[in-house]
């Protein structure tokens, strides 16, 4: 309700966020004046531009902006805030072509080394941190972002909380990743697998991170439903793990405040053993749990049918998140790392596998009665293909982190394929499916541009899959033979050079199969272009709100 | 009430939820990182380990920067294949000055840890410069940069006091000589050598890269790698006392 009494001013939101930039601007001029190093001195730069943009966007948005802030609700109906979720959205789909194009360059890298050009920052040690980064925190990042604000919204019938907030959990998030890619590439890293990312910008993501857990918070608070629908418990427990991992691998002292470079607190096996209680949590929590709970939320929507289980989803949520975290250690078992730990470690991986297989039965029997779909609506089947993969990695995952299979495999390529049927398959396909639906919901269109495309879309990407995890296990496999391999006399049959020169036709079909993946990629961003370009908008139903079930 | 209606607790209270979540997500990384700390067969008794050189140090941040790690382990399993290509298995006390680790996860080239005295310092210029100059099939990317760059003798001390303070030994004596200590160890004509070795045991002076001149990254990355699990000596370490 507009109040033509009340003259326009800014809320407490815009006017202290708007001084806070200014005041990180003149710091950041400083900071990169003062500069020991090069990359600092350019990312403080970076820093200090992005500040000023803030201020100048947050005083132009006041300044352009009615009297009253957005409504709650109009016509008793919730509001929706869909600007930061479409921003996520197509943020998620350059990241995700950015990050696969990535790696197929390092992936050709392996197969003809030359493509490393011999330069400092386009050789595979700085690209490969760039594509693993560009994958799981950009692109999967920013789908977990866009789609826990929707679905929080929609399943609590409540408007996303905060005005500003959103806005600066979006765009703050990405600018983290600028920061750290273009980090990377310069030199800058801290060497922890998958938290590369050196003190500053680790900083600036806690921020991030503890303003999305109240945002996504308060809009569950405010919620209109009594039961927090089981997505957000996902969405929850993955923003909140996440807080705990993230300050618990990362603390680090700066050699000074003015460079880039700093010394981790935690030194060699304690270090090692809070980085794979990271590393395995970052798929556990990141790429499992927060994932989940878009199967849990857009493969019921989808099929137009409930969830199978309500019961086996409470035991699914629980039983997933006190396993997971034990797991860490099967990324080290034979080194130095005391037995018992990787035994433990060994013992809870095992275990995980029947939560894992709890949540696959729910999301795949959700489909129950409804399987025809999956010969009409490719989307759906690109959600359910997902969960197929999810289903087959949590049972080759388990399968791994037995020690005598992990002697095998560990340092291996199956390793990486291991990695990929998950990340392609589960993350990159759920995603995909959970985008196809999102794109039309939140750019209000009545469907997406072509089906079709979808379909194309799907087996092309499922053909680079295959393509990639079945040269991966080959040659994970036959290299890990023949490290081990011994002749009739006794000695070693391999110098380790003739294991690398084996491996060169799998590194050749590998590239091939992440090649098509990267194309499937662009028929999809072609596809979603044209459904928010040349979409037909919904007609929005004036209809009451339904009753709570 | 059943088990299913007092899980409703967490359904409808979303701050009881959060701390659920927390406790559950506690207990196994308390339980497995905690007792690493404190448990005293954790790392074993040597003796020779000892905090990296100025100059090992640069070489180090070298390696790290260009994520050497991300192809190379530095860490023997205690397998038989294992222990015949590259030496006697990884002791935990081997790495206990290392921040951050650099165990590795992959081998797409062969283990490090023991690479240090294998190979001559040549050997080492020559295939950083170009690894397919001295292996053909090789797919490791070319490094002829370090050879340009110089390293700074000026702020390795501001690393080592950063080191110190997350619990490396480093003494006063060996922070306030770094910058001496790392042209030292570049140049064998140095008269600081003597001083430089008193204040690291059996660290090794030589011109690795062959040039004259202030050490670049080059010099630093091979004094790196040439110490890499020579500090412990296998022929008198004992393995009973040390069984956990």
């Amino acid at each position: 309700m507009s109040q033509p009494s009340i003259s326009k001013s800014m809320t407490i939101g815009e006017s202290g966020l708007a001084v806070v930039f200014a005041v990180t601007a003149f710091l950041c001029v400083v900071a990169s004046a003062k500069a020991l190093d090069a990359p600092f001195a350019f990312h403080a730069a970076l820093s200090a531009a992005a500040s000023l943009a803030a201020v100048f966007v947050i005083v132009n948005r006041y300044l352009d902006r009615p009297v009253a802030l957005p409504p709650q609700e109009i016509n008793g109906r919730p509001n929706y805030n869909m600007g930061p979720i479409k921003f996520s959205s197509f943020m998620a789909m350059f990241w995700g072509i950015a990050g696969f194009l990535v790696g197929l360059i390092i992936a050709s890298q392996l197969a003809w080394p030359a493509l490393n050009f011999d330069l400092p920052w386009t050789s595979f040690g700085r690209l490969r941190p760039l594509h693993t980064s560009a994958v799981i925190f950009a692109f999967g990042g920013n789908v977990l972002i866009a789609t826990s604000f929707y679905v929080v919204q929609k399943s609590c019938r409540a408007r996303l909380a905060g005005d500003l907030a959103p806005w600066f959990v979006v765009v703050g998030y990405n600018f983290f990743i600028l920061i750290a890619g273009t980090g990377y590439l310069l030199g800058v890293t801290q060497s922890k697998e998958y938290a590369e990312p050196e003190w500053y910008a680790d900083l600036w993501l806690t921020i991030v991170w503890v303003v999305y857990l109240l945002v996504f918070l308060a809009t569950v608070i405010k919620r209109k439903e009594p039961h927090i629908f089981v997505a957000n418990w996902f969405y929850l427990a993955f923003i909140v793990t996440i807080a705990v991992l993230h300050l618990g691998n990362n603390p680090a002292l700066p050699v000074s405040v003015f460079g880039s470079k700093s010394y981790v607190a935690w030194g060699g096996i304690q270090d090692a053993m809070f980085q794979w209680w990271y590393g395995h949590n970052a798929v556990g929590f990141f790429l499992t749990a927060g994932f989940l709970a878009i199967m849990y939320y857009f493969i019921p929507k989808r099929a137009e049918r409930p969830i199978y289980s309500y019961r086996l989803s409470i035991i699914h949520f629980w039983a997933l998140i006190f396993l997971y975290i034990w797991a860490g250690p099967h990324h080290l078992h034979y080194t130095a790392l005391p037995d018992w730990t990787q035994t433990l470690g060994m013992t809870f991986s095992i275990m995980l596998w029947m939560p894992s297989w709890g949540g696959m039965i729910n999301g795949l029997m959700t489909l129950s009665g409804a399987w025809d779909k999956l010969r009409t609506d490719p989307v759906l089947r690109m959600l359910v293909v997902s969960v197929a993969f999810y289903g087959m990695s949590t049972f080759e995952g388990p399968m791994m982190s037995i020690k005598v299979v992990n002697s095998l495999s560990h340092y291996t390529d199956w390793t990486i394929g291991h990695v990929h049927s998950g990340a392609l398959g589960w993350v990159g396909f759920v995603s995909f499916g959970a985008l196809y639906c999102l794109v039309p919901w939140a750019w209000n269109r009545k469907g997406l541009y072509s089906l079709k495309l979808v379909n194309w879309h799907f087996w092309v990407a499922t053909l680079g899959i295959v393509l990639y995890i079945s040269a991966m296990w080959v040659s994970g496999i036959l290299q890990g033979l023949m490290w081990r391999a011994y002749t009739s006399l006794g000695f070693l049959e391999y110098s380790f050079i003739e294991t690398v020169e084996a491996m060169h036709p799998f590194y050749i079909i590998r590239a091939a199969g992440g090649g098509l993946f990267l194309i499937g990629s662009l028929i999809m961003a072609y596809n979603l272009w044209m459904t928010v370009r040349v979409g037909e908008a919904e007609v929005q139903m004036p209809v009451a709100l339904q009753p709570a079930e | 009430m059943s088990f299913w209606t007092r899980h409703q607790i967490f359904e409808k209270n979303s701050i009881i939820l959060i701390v659920g979540i927390l406790l559950v997500i506690a207990i196994g990384g308390l339980v497995e990182i905690t007792p690493l700390f404190y448990l005293k067969s954790t790392i074993e008794k040597v003796d020779g380990v000892r905090p990296y050189t100025p100059l090992e140090l640069a070489g180090r941040n070298v390696y790290v920067r260009e994520g050497c790690y991300l192809c190379h382990s530095q860490m023997v399993r205690p397998l038989r294949d294992e222990v015949e290509r590259y030496g006697h298995f990884s002791l935990a006390a081997e790495s206990m000055y290392d921040h951050p680790f650099q165990w590795g996860s992959k081998r797409t080239g062969p283990d490090l840890a023991r690479v240090g005295a294998k190979y001559s310092d040549d050997w080492h210029v020559t295939h950083l410069t170009n690894p397919r100059a001295i292996v053909p099939q090789s797919v490791m990317p070319g490094y002829p940069f370090l050879s340009q760059i110089e390293v700074d003798p000026d702020t390795i001390a501001d690393h080592m006091r950063t080191l110190k303070a997350v619990g490396t030994p480093y003494t006063d004596d060996q922070i306030a000589n770094a910058g001496a200590d790392m042209k030292a160890q570049a140049d064998p004509d140095n008269s600081g050598g003597d001083a430089f070795n008193k204040r690291y045991a059996k660290a090794v002076v030589r011109n690795f890269d062959g040039k004259a001149g202030t050490p670049t990254e080059m010099d630093a990355l091979v004094a790196y790698l040439q110490m890499l699990g020579t500090l412990v000596d296998f022929k008198i370490y004992n393995e009973k006392a040390n069984l956990r």
